[in-house]
């Protein structure tokens, strides 16, 4: 197995795809040539020709719109948003096509398309290039919203949502593009859509969160084991839409103690609908209020204060010790 | 480092090959076999009977909201009459008559209309995407089909209907634009009708015509008498005939008229006059055709009467066979069907508790 950066890992996953089904087509701004601009795509307009890797004028309406297109016809397009914070111009074509074109056919059509797209915080950017607002994705029927954490789900996740049947919605957190390298195996290997893993496992403290906060989670986790003897564990989701609240209500029952952290806003945001599952599903297990610790509800700031919005790992166990100190 | 006209190559064409009254241009006349001409002939006939009988039924409440196609029948017909079965189809939703050409049923359209799901699924399949109602969004559709094509290595083509109020939309600007640069196989039909609900034509933007767009995107267009189905038809076979030979997309713009309202619910009178309804009325593409096969001795007085009443019988039976279908259809648990691939379980779980909903509304009903 080679140690390889998430960036490397995602090249694997659409390397390997491409070879497999010549129906896999990459398209996006910078993706070719380029090799996108965090070099995701880098190379494979040299093994796989223009034809299949395609450099687009600007435009995520466009791009999204003609993905949605190819997979009508039976292709299989992964479309790059060059970031998150660009894919609102896209967002109509998935929200109006991509996610109903199944339903509004009856099952006659289907939109099998990849939509990649860099998130979040942490890589001191411009504005529109930091933001974490992958509700609006999660919130649209029809569509699945798939984070990963690290280089390995990533490349497998990918995979999985390239054969998906339906279109998928997949945030990069970039703070984790270049920041560890992991062992990636070199065969194939596929993780499914829809199933959250355990991270770290413990008996004190739920702590449910997904994609670039699992680093410093983890790392919080580590701080409390070593300075407060506490044993959280740590639920990775991997996909927030659809929801698998299986996994993280058990530990909830577990536990009695559970956190929500994301850095997208607060209000309305995925810790909304994971606090109302565990409501509805270990309401009488919980010892106290479930805590959120988020991205607060403003614009996401200019890199300046971004340390200040982002959860990390000192604010994630000071967050953990106020829950447990209440009970 | 003078000032100079720069050497940019502006070719425009207007085409029309019927006038209003029937005349026909014989130099532009195309070559069509007599079965296509009466075939289209009757496609225009039921359409607009189709339409009237649609109406009637909107307003005795059996049918809900829909958008009448009258007058647009040539443009939008002769349009798909110049694809092959293979090639396709990426309508608006004003152009239901192409959709029943291309085989959709009108029991199909009327369930549509009266808000069944299931419409969709006694479509036949083929290449014809379902109506799209976002103004625009789906041109970009029809380049992502015909770049799908080209890169399968067929010579299938996708043509794509929009109007002039979709040429305001960001996504008729990106749809033109990505298929320039792809040279992909697409053809946009546009139907200009003059009205996007209550806003002109000259509102929507001050470029003269429309087909002049295309030049800024590399591509040919040309307009076209909308109202003149040899004109439509010819123009967009060569836009047909060029994309399949591999030389890239071409915009259409089909002059017509929405003769009657944007949907049921809006109300014409409040936004344009009756003396412009009245001199396009003596524009209509129905009249002047049937003038045209009167003339090549296609048509009579006596077979336009025996083909009007086969297509109210067929109307009839539809409108019947439909109410008929809607006695069965309609199970509320269906709304969650064809979500994704497989049902997810939190829509399994939200599946059930509409069930038992229904289970208890119904043991409510018994019991009283």
């Amino acid at each position: 197995m080679a140690k390889m950066t998430m960036v490397q890992a995602l090249n694997l996953a659409l390397r390997q795809e491409m070879t497999r089904d010549d129906g896999v087509v990459v398209l996006g701004e910078d993706v070719g040539v380029d090799g996108g601009v965090f070099r995701v795509t880098d190379g494979l307009i040299e093994h796989f020709g223009e034809e299949r890797v395609l450099d687009t004028p600007l435009g995520e309406s466009g791009i999204a719109g003609m993905a949605i297109g190819m997979a009508l016809y039976g292709l299989r397009p992964v479309c790059e948003m060059q970031f998150a914070g660009f894919s609102y111009q896209a967002f109509h074509q998935m929200e109006n096509h991509a996610a109903r074109l199944r339903w509004r056919s009856q099952g006659r059509l289907s939109v099998p398309m990849v939509l990649r797209a860099p998130y979040g915080g942490g890589v001191r950017a411009l504005e529109h290039h930091s933001e974490s607002r992958e509700t609006y994705f999660a919130h649209t029927p029809g569509l699945k919203m798939v984070l990963p954490s690290g280089p390995r789900n990533a490349r497998a996740l990918l995979v999985s949502a390239i054969r998906d049947p339906d279109p998928v919605v997949f945030f990069e957190p970039k703070a984790v593009y270049r920041a560890y390298r992991e062992e990636v195996p070199e065969e194939e290997e596929t993780l499914p859509i829809g199933q959250p893993v355990i991270a770290r496992e413990g008996r004190d403290l739920t702590i449910v969160t997904y994609g670039a906060m699992v680093r410093p989670v983890l790392a919080a986790a580590e701080e409390l084991q070593a300075k407060d003897g506490v044993a959280a564990e740590v639920i990775d989701l991997l996909t927030i839409a659809p929801l698998d609240d299986a996994l993280f209500a058990a530990s909830a029952r577990k536990t009695g103690h559970v956190m929500v952290v994301h850095e997208a806003p607060r209000s309305f945001g995925p810790g909304a609908e994971i606090v109302s599952r565990l409501v509805e599903k270990a309401f009488y297990f919980l010892e106290v209020p479930i805590a959120r610790v988020t991205g607060y509800d403003v614009v996401m700031p200019l890199f300046s204060r971004e340390q200040h919005y982002l959860p990390h790992p000192g604010r994630v166990a000071a967050a953990a010790r106020r829950l447990l100190e209440e009970g | 480092m003078p000032r100079k006209t720069l050497p940019i190559e502006e070719k425009l064409e207007s085409l029309a090959i019927l006038d209003a009254k029937g005349n026909v241009d014989k130099a532009l006349e195309p070559s069509m076999p007599k079965e296509l001409l009466l075939k289209l002939y009757r496609y225009m006939v039921l359409g607009r009977c189709f339409d009237e009988r649609l109406l009637a039924l909107q307003r005795q409440g059996r049918i809900g909201t829909f958008p009448p196609i009258s007058g647009q029948e040539a443009a939008h017909l002769g349009a798909v009459a110049a694809l092959r079965e293979d090639d396709w189809m990426v309508p608006a939703f004003r152009e239901t008559a192409a959709e029943i050409w291309r085989g959709r049923s009108l029991e199909s359209v009327i369930l549509g209309n009266n808000g069944f799901n299931e419409a969709a699924s006694i479509d036949p399949p083929g290449p014809t995407l379902p109506v799209s109602v976002p103004v625009g969004s789906q041109m970009l559709h029809a380049v992502g089909l015909g770049w799908a094509a080209r890169y399968r290595k067929t010579d299938q083509v996708a043509l794509t209907f929009f109007g002039d109020g979709a040429t305001s939309e960001g996504d008729f600007h990106e749809a033109m634009n990505l298929a320039g640069v792809f040279q992909a196989p697409v053809i946009f039909v546009c139907q200009n009708n003059h009205w996007a609900i209550s806003i002109p034509r000259s509102r929507q933007t001050r470029s003269a015509t429309i087909a002049q767009k295309a030049l800024a995107y590399g591509m040919p267009g040309v307009q076209v008498d909308g109202n003149d189905v040899l004109a439509v038809y010819s123009a967009v076979s060569e836009a047909v005939a060029r994309a399949r030979a591999g030389r890239g997309p071409t915009l259409v713009e089909c002059v017509t008229y929405r003769m009657l309202m944007h949907t049921t619910a809006d109300d014409p009178r409040r936004y344009r006059s009756d003396d412009e309804l009245e001199s396009w009325k003596a524009k209509d593409p129905i009249a002047r055709f049937e003038v045209y096969l009167k003339h090549k001795k296609l048509l009579t007085r006596k077979k336009i009467e025996a083909l009007n009443q086969e297509v109210l019988a067929q109307i009839q039976t539809a409108v019947e066979q439909a109410e008929n279908q809607m006695k069965t259809l309609g199970n509320p648990l269906d709304m969650f069907a064809h979500a994704y691939a497989q049902m997810p379980p939190h829509l399994r779980v939200q599946r059930e508790e509409l069930a038992a909903e229904i289970g208890r509304a119904a043991k409510e009903d018994g019991d009283g």
